[in-house]
């Protein structure tokens, strides 16, 4: 006996759900967001913890790869140098579209503490930011609450468009 | 009326100088109260100019000529058995004296003694390296120029150890503003892209005390979220949390608020 039957008279008979292109395109981006492993300062062990069991990110699809072409979403997470400022916007300009980037922390918001000769003061200074998250350092929760609202604005956009190049410039 | 200071140029002058302050200065012993650092001092004295010797807590204080530099310090690590060299690096008394000190940290493991060893050496004047002797040396004298601009020669790979090899100025010295030159506000944005782009992305915001909880361009409003740059009216109702559209989500099963647990055991 099978566990769960299918309901052969919901629907008109037909297993079958209606729903347009963009709302499939959208489900399947924002419930598979893959994340840069990219942790720059201690809001990279925030970022560990995340996708770590007790946080647990592989339930919101997102999965942390180590190449930049394999990456939907760059979770800036730490203090970003002025030395490090072109590594960054290399790895930006080298991941694929739609791309997203959070912005993870104080450091990367504004340069934060670090009100200083050799820090760039603020992310949004070197690439386009989707997402701010307040915090020195912002807990999991926090980051986890960034995605789910990442999801929400990609959900929100439209899924086939001409895909203008998010740029600064 | 204070003195009119022209501010042109900030890096020309010390952009600190409290007339008031006296730096505190810890007692000076004389060497001959301890009879390891007596025996030292006599034979560096014996092959060498020492300007100056004292013992500061504990340990002692040799001035030296810049020049002797390698010479002192292979006596003291070969006949005296300082065979460590902890730290090294400069002090910045141009504004003082016109002059870098720089300083050699040695530590003896046998007999249980530290000496740190100084010399003065003029702005733009070289010194020798000591890297053929103590292989630490290798990247302090890196950060020393780093920070300083003070140059070595005889060094294996000299060359900027911390800040990007195409940085101007040295930022450790006194005359360096802590907010960066103009070369160091600019220099991410010159970089990557170009001259040109600096009216577009603007300067640097370095107002610590600037906090506007309408500015919904650089201020997060946690719980409270809007897009990017929206105007907020003042005095606007706190709005709930939603994590999902209120006609729900494409597959998705709508996440109650009302069914879910808030977890209060940390050691769930």
């Amino acid at each position: 006996m099978a566990q769960h039957q299918v309901n052969y008279i919901q629907d008109g008979g037909l297993p079958v759900a209606l729903t347009t292109i963009d709302k499939v395109v959208n489900w399947g981006r924002s419930n598979s967001l893959w994340a840069l492993t990219y942790g720059l300062a201690c809001c990279g062990i925030e970022m560990m913890a995340s996708g770590a069991s007790r946080y647990d990110f592989d339930r919101f699809g997102t999965i942390f790869r180590a190449s930049p072409r394999q990456a939907d979403v760059l979770i800036i997470a730490g203090t970003l140098t002025k030395k490090h400022a072109e590594f960054i916007k290399r790895l930006y300009d080298q991941m694929t579209e739609p791309r997203w980037v959070i912005s993870m922390g104080s450091c990367a918001n504004t340069g934060g503490m670090f009100n200083t000769y050799a820090t760039v003061q603020g992310a949004d200074r070197i690439v386009p930011v989707d997402l701010y998250l307040p915090g020195c350092a912002p807990r999991p929760e926090t980051l986890q609450y960034g995605v789910m609202l990442l999801q929400k604005k990609i959900r929100s956009e439209k899924a086939i468009k001409a895909q203008k190049p998010k740029r600064l410039l | 009326m204070r003195r009119y200071v022209p501010k042109d140029d900030v890096q020309k002058k010390s952009y600190y100088t409290d007339r008031y302050w006296v730096a505190p200065q810890v007692p000076k012993e004389k060497v001959s109260s301890d009879k390891v650092f007596a025996e030292d001092l006599k034979a560096i004295k014996a092959k060498f100019k020492v300007l100056d010797a004292y013992i500061q807590v504990e340990q002692m204080v040799v001035y030296i000529q810049p020049e002797d530099n390698v010479g002192v310090l292979a006596l003291m690590k070969n006949v005296l058995d300082y065979t460590q060299l902890s730290e090294l690096s400069a002090v910045d008394f141009l504004s003082q004296r016109g002059e870098f000190d720089i300083f050699y940290q040695m530590l003896s493991m046998s007999k249980r003694k530290r000496i740190r060893v100084k010399c003065a050496i003029k702005e733009g004047e070289a010194i020798e390296s000591v890297e053929k002797l103590f292989r630490s040396a290798d990247w302090s004298e890196r950060e020393m120029y780093d920070m300083f601009g003070i140059k070595v020669n005889n060094h294996p790979f000299f060359k900027r150890i911390l800040m990007p090899d195409d940085w101007e100025g040295h930022p450790l010295l006194k005359t360096y503003p802590l907010h960066g030159d103009e070369f160091a506000a600019w220099y991410e944005v010159d970089k990557i892209f170009g001259k040109e782009a600096r009216d577009i992305i603007g300067p640097e915001i370095r107002d610590d005390a600037a906090v506007d909880r309408y500015d919904t361009k650089r201020f997060a409003r946690l719980g409270h979220e809007v897009p990017y740059g929206a105007e907020i009216p003042e005095g606007e109702p706190a709005v709930a949390t939603e994590y999902q559209e209120d006609d729900g989500v494409f597959l998705i099963e709508r996440f109650e608020k009302n069914s879910s647990t808030v977890i209060t055991d940390r050691d769930r």
